[in-house]
């Protein structure tokens, strides 16, 4: 079993080579949000470290998201080529599953938080479990404010992990939760490994075609000519508009 | 040789496979016309989403319809820009996972070159020098290329694209999306001259095209009619709009072509499928001597073997991209020098 996985769903992307031992080699980038630029050349490196060739992979695993929406496409994009290109199966699993993975050694709750920017966050809830985490709930999206009336409700001590924890940490804070440091706030590549390779043995795959992003948020449609047309008295209708923000070309989870 | 071409700048995902840089073995589109028509308009998060969906079925597609597999293939060309960057990024990725997956070359192309190239697949080597009209929903630009293979922008629309205005209007006159057909059908039984509609920069020199002027003119021309009580006969609008829009294009074409010595003329582009654009320019050009080159609908729109003829060019030339391949919404055309078709080829 050779396993190629992807993580470009933050600031912090990552691509890792792995086998049943563990990881073979891999690369990440520093904040920089280039990943469309990253991906590929460090697809190239690690299969150099690890003197094999694409045709050796067995499985492509890939982050799905929630994250920043350029950066989970890049992913995708570069897993499915991969994956249809060579015949593989492939296996899509959520960041945030990844993020609470890094912070399995706790002994509190974890609620995975990631930065979907525009004053928004995603998060889930998790158990510690033997050997990895279990997710208690649904990826779901808004104000920090309204995650922290969920940690209030739920009481008890939280870990909070994740960009978009450390980004709102005084609203989660204000609920006695705690913050986990910056080093485990990314999702990995490696994380994304060691959570898939159970699933790639076990046989729960896709085909490429069907992974799919988890956006959470519908796209931008700024105000169209139609709706400025009808407002001049124009005869075209004036469907609704969708989160009718005038927001730039980059929007996250 | 047998090039993959990806094309995913605007709202085509567009796949396909030509042998030698000429032959069109498979040329797929996944249209996305529906998703954005309840925008009236092409949304571009709403195009990066759809050209994910899309593309591996269309690769796939694109693969089946050529009798080829990935092991036929040769090399991976791309669509690296002008366009919508989160949409290129679509493209530009699948292609370097192809490329990386099978160890081929990847070479990413400039979206106008590749809609000069469409003209190779017709009719083999380019003819240069050569002025070209590039009208589309994303687009309105004269090219040069001149006898040494240099690309040049000579002008380009400041504002809308030939295509957006087409929209923008149908919208207005209750017409679907995209807007381009319903209009030149509308035209045919209206009279081009009934309304006297500025023609933007005509007789400015230069090569640029304005637009939005036109759209504003003809919202508020109807308006002061209805106001007036006057009937409006829409046909009579769309004939009339739209000779507005192809007089300047054949008028500053034909002037490129003269400024720059130029015997032939290439239209391509979404927009060329026009039957008002295209009865004029063949006028145009016959009445000074011109040799007016059409390639058929599917090639004049945004697709992928265009951009897998403009690659085969460019490996023929040695050229290749490295994996860090960007995409680059704004990619310059300028400076680029286009290889010729290698003699064995055609
Ligand atoms: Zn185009």
């Amino acid at each position: 079993m050779v396993l190629l996985g992807l993580e470009t769903t933050t600031r912090h992307a990552s691509v890792a080579l792995a086998d049943e031992q563990g990881l073979i080699a891999s690369a990440r980038t520093g904040r920089g949000g280039r990943h469309g630029e990253f991906v590929a050349p460090a697809i190239d490196f690690c299969r150099r470290e690890a003197g094999i060739g694409l045709e050796a992979l067995t499985g492509v695993a890939v982050s799905l998201g929630p994250g920043l929406f350029t950066g989970m496409r890049v992913g995708i994009a570069t897993a499915q080529a991969i994956a249809h290109a060579r015949g593989l199966p492939v296996v899509g699993l959520a960041s945030l599953d990844l993020v609470a993975f890094g912070a399995r050694h706790t002994r509190r709750r974890i609620c995975a938080v990631i930065d979907a920017r525009r004053g928004e966050v995603a998060w889930a809830h998790y158990e510690p479990a033997p050997g990895g985490v279990q997710r208690r709930s649904e990826p779901r999206l808004g104000a920090p404010e309204r995650l922290a009336g969920e940690l209030e409700d739920a009481g008890g001590e939280v870990l909070c992990v994740g960009d978009g924890a450390l980004a709102h940490r005084s609203a989660l804070e204000a609920t006695r939760a705690g913050i986990a440091d910056e080093a485990a706030a990314y999702p990995s590549a490696e994380s994304l490994l060691a959570l898939a390779r159970p699933r790639f043995a076990r046989g729960e795959t896709s085909r490429p075609e069907e992974l799919a992003p988890l956006y959470l948020r519908r796209p931008d449609a700024r105000l169209g000519w139609q709706q400025r047309g009808a407002l001049h008295g124009g005869v075209g209708g004036a469907p609704a508009v969708v989160e009718g923000s005038a927001g730039g070309a980059e929007g996250a989870s | 040789m047998l090039t993959l071409g990806i094309e995913t700048s605007c709202d085509e995902t567009a796949v396909a496979i030509v042998a030698d840089g000429v032959t069109v073995r498979s040329n797929v589109i996944g249209a996305q016309i529906e998703r954005h028509r309840p925008y009236g308009g092409v949304v571009p998060e709403v195009a990066a989403r759809a050209h994910l969906e899309l593309l591996v079925p269309t690769i796939d597609r694109a693969l089946v319809e050529a009798g080829a597999t990935y092991d036929d293939l040769d090399a991976v060309a791309v669509t690296a820009g002008p366009g919508l960057v989160g949409a290129l990024l679509v493209g530009v990725s699948a292609a370097k996972g192809v490329a990386l997956a099978h160890d081929r070359d990847l070479i990413g192309v400039n979206h106008l070159e590749g809609h000069v190239c469409a003209a190779q697949l017709e009719l083999g080597r380019l003819p240069r020098p050569l002025v070209a009209l590039v009208v589309s929903g994303g687009h309105t630009a004269l090219l040069l290329l001149d006898a040494h293979g240099r690309m040049r922008e000579l002008g380009a629309t400041i504002d809308d694209a030939a295509g957006e205005a087409y929209d923008k209007i149908a919208r207005f006159l209750g017409l679907g999306y995209p807007g381009g057909p319903d209009i030149d059908r509308l035209a045919l039984s209206g009279d081009p001259e009934a309304i006297a509609f500025p023609r933007a920069l005509m007789d400015e020199p230069g090569f640029d095209f304005s637009l939005s002027g036109l759209k504003t003119a003809v919202v508020r021309e109807l308006r002061r009619r209805e106001a007036a009580g006057r009937e409006v006969a829409l046909d009579d609008v769309a004939a009339s709009f739209q000779e507005a829009i192809v007089d300047v294009q054949v008028a500053k074409t034909i002037a490129a072509a003269e400024a720059h010595d130029v015997g032939d003329v290439l239209v391509v582009g979404g927009v060329a499928a026009n039957s008002r654009l295209r009865e004029r320019m063949r006028q145009a050009c016959a009445a000074t001597d011109r040799r007016l080159l059409l390639p058929s609908p599917a090639l004049c729109t945004d697709n992928g073997a265009m951009i897998a003829a403009a690659g085969a060019n460019r490996l023929a030339d040695g050229q290749r991209s490295e994996l860090g391949l960007s995409a680059d919404a704004g990619l310059a055309l300028d400076g680029l020098v286009l290889p010729d078709l290698p003699e064995a080829w055609g």
